[in-house]
């Protein structure tokens, strides 16, 4: 539908046939010490040529770096068909889908986004998504809360390598509904949750948290971890990365009877780095569950006249209905990232998806032996990984990581302030956008640093 | 509409109760009330043995345009629920009175503020004004 302005002739007939002298009137039952003339401390407006010249300045600031940090979000490669058909006006514009009968397109589009999330999780339902993937693990908690009705906890269990910015981000949506997250303590030598910390946990939680792979890249137990939670009587949440499923054991099949939710971070599915977003958030589970699932959701079926037809379904958990009882505030989902995620899946598809985390989890084994041949660095863990790996350095990370950014190299990321019990603990992923030249560069440049600042410190 | 039966009392939110012999109490939601929501397409039970307290939260009865919420009227154990509504939740739409029952309860006190069918009538009647 388009967006039709009113001419200034339209404005005052419309005012003249409801009798009013002009558009401030219409709000004259605001309290005139309420009004403000001037929006003090905001600048003057740009032109559209003083605001492209502002922002250029800026992006050029960005710069483009060779980026070896993954730690939740993670460089591939997007095809150009992606953004460009994900950037027609069909699919640009086209959001809020309330009106079924003219939102068809955009319907179609988020069922088949849903469609591929159940197949790549192994889960029976999914929504048409949330703002990113630590928002969905604190709707994932408060899920598990209202669909555990055998349990009265609030406490959820996290393993040991559950994203901690995902974690602080449930704590502060969760936190005043009585939530409390409580984690699992690490395995230094393996880097993953060992099995013996699940006896003596204390009381017995709502959900258990598992993330796979780690955040340090590392692969949990999850069947065994899965089993346990389930024998408490707690509901799984799995925590997972899309492009990790095209290989790794989905969460459906997880232990005996599979995880109960499963949820993540959508942007490595065409989603491009930005700063820091807009990502995505996938939200799955299991069919019983479905009525409990926060978001929107799309279903497919039969008009009056027998014709195939999508429409949003189960509303009536959503706020603009339920209200304060509802599942969840949001009334919303990333329809833009949605769509190119859509479009990323349906080009790869899943032998392209598993050729990409192929190629990533090679690049950065090759990384990391080209890297642990350097003096002072050793590979902290020795089990398996997915395409991320944790690094010992003789030195603090910090200064290692601004001398490398200075040659233009983001070297990984900085593991002491999160992992302190891991010490000087670098965490690096090469995706399948780095070259053998790439990954040369980055050996050289450590080495040359790794010398230097030893010497210095000597 | 329905008649109201006559063995009923009813609430003003448009619940009914019947008294069983054995003590305990069955209630559900009237004609009025599921002919407002329309076809309901989902029936949110209590587990057996959950405590209720009166005016709080029991079930929830979801249609396509809302999902409300049934109090119970009384303070006291869910002995039974009518599990048949998991599958046909229609039910509630096409017999309300009789196989559209959704809970029984064991009242630990008092049933409070309930009307007859004529005072019901008379209530719903005045809603209509």
């Amino acid at each position: 539908m388009p967006f039709i302005p009113h001419t200034d002739d339209d404005v005052r007939e419309m005012l003249e046939t409801i009798g009013v002298d002009s558009i401030s009137d219409l709000f004259d039952e605001i309290p005139a010490d309420l009004l403000i003339d001037d929006l003090v401390g905001v600048p003057d407006a740009l032109s559209e040529m003083e605001v492209v010249r502002f922002m250029r300045a800026r992006a050029e600031l960005d710069g483009t770096p060779l980026c070896f940090i993954g730690a939740g979000a993670y460089e591939h490669h997007i095809p150009t068909a992606v953004w460009d058909i994900a950037t027609r006006g069909e699919f640009y514009s086209a959001y809020t889908p309330y009106q079924a009968e003219a939102s068809q397109g955009t319907l179609q589009t988020i069922y088949e986004y849903q469609s591929m999330i159940t197949s790549l999780t192994g889960m029976d339902a999914s929504n048409a998504s949330l703002y990113d993937g630590a928002s969905a693990l604190a709707e994932a908690s408060l899920m598990a809360v209202r669909a555990n009705r055998k349990s009265k906890s609030k406490r959820i269990l996290l393993t040991s390598g559950v994203n901690l910015t995902y974690q602080n981000v449930a704590a502060a949506i969760a936190g005043a509904q009585g939530l409390v997250f409580d984690r699992l303590p690490l395995d230094v030598e393996r880097g993953t949750t060992p099995l013996g910390a699940l006896e003596n946990t204390g009381e017995a939680p709502v959900a258990v948290v598992i993330q796979q792979p780690s955040f340090l890249g590392t692969l949990e137990q999850i069947d065994a971890i899965t089993d346990w939670a389930h024998e408490q009587g707690a509901l799984v949440i799995a925590i997972v990365n899309p492009v990790s499923l095209a290989l790794l054991k989905s969460p459906g099949q997880w232990g005996a009877d599979g995880a109960d939710i499963a949820c993540g971070e959508g942007q490595p599915l065409g989603v491009p780095l930005s700063s820091g977003g807009p990502y995505f958030g996938f939200f799955a589970c299991r069919q019983k569950l479905i009525r409990q699932m926060p978001g929107r959701i799309v279903g497919r079926t039969t008009d009056l006249e027998g014709k195939m037809g999508y429409t949003l379904t189960l509303q009536a958990r959503e706020q603009h209905i339920r209200r304060s009882k509802a599942t969840s505030n949001i009334c919303t989902n990333q329809g833009l990232m949605v769509t190119a995620a859509t479009i990323y899946m349906s080009l790869l598809g899943h032998q392209g998806l598993a050729r990409v985390a192929k190629v990533s989890h090679a690049n950065t084994k090759s990384l990391v032996r080209a890297l642990t041949a350097i003096d002072g660095v050793d590979a902290l863990f020795d089990g398996p990984i997915f395409h991320e790996a944790a690094l010992r350095l003789n030195i603090p990370v910090g200064p290692v990581l601004d001398e490398l950014a200075s040659q233009n190299i983001l070297g990984g990321y900085d593991l002491s302030r999160d992992f302190p019990e891991l010490g000087n603990a670098l965490l690096v992923c090469a995706t399948e956008t780095k070259t053998d030249a790439d990954l040369d560069a980055y050996a050289s440049a450590l080495a040359a640093v790794m010398a230097l600042q030893q010497k210095q410190g000597a | 509409m329905t008649e109201l039966p006559g063995d009923l009392l009813f609430t003003s939110e448009h619940e009914w109760l019947r008294q069983e012999e054995d003590g305990t109490i069955t209630i559900g939601i009237t004609d009025h009330a599921q002919d407002a929501l329309g076809d309901l397409v989902y029936v949110e039970l209590p587990e057996v043995g959950q405590d209720v307290t009166s005016g709080g939260d029991m079930a929830v009865v979801e249609s396509v345009k809302a999902a409300s919420d049934v109090y119970s009227p009384v303070t006291g154990e869910v002995t039974a629920v009518n599990d048949v509504l998991a599958d046909t939740p229609e039910n509630i739409n096409s017999d309300p009175y009789g196989d559209g029952w959704i809970v029984r309860i064991r009242p630990s006190d008092d049933v409070a503020d309930t009307m007859t069918p004529m005072e019901y009538q008379e209530f719903l009647d005045g809603l209509e004004e």
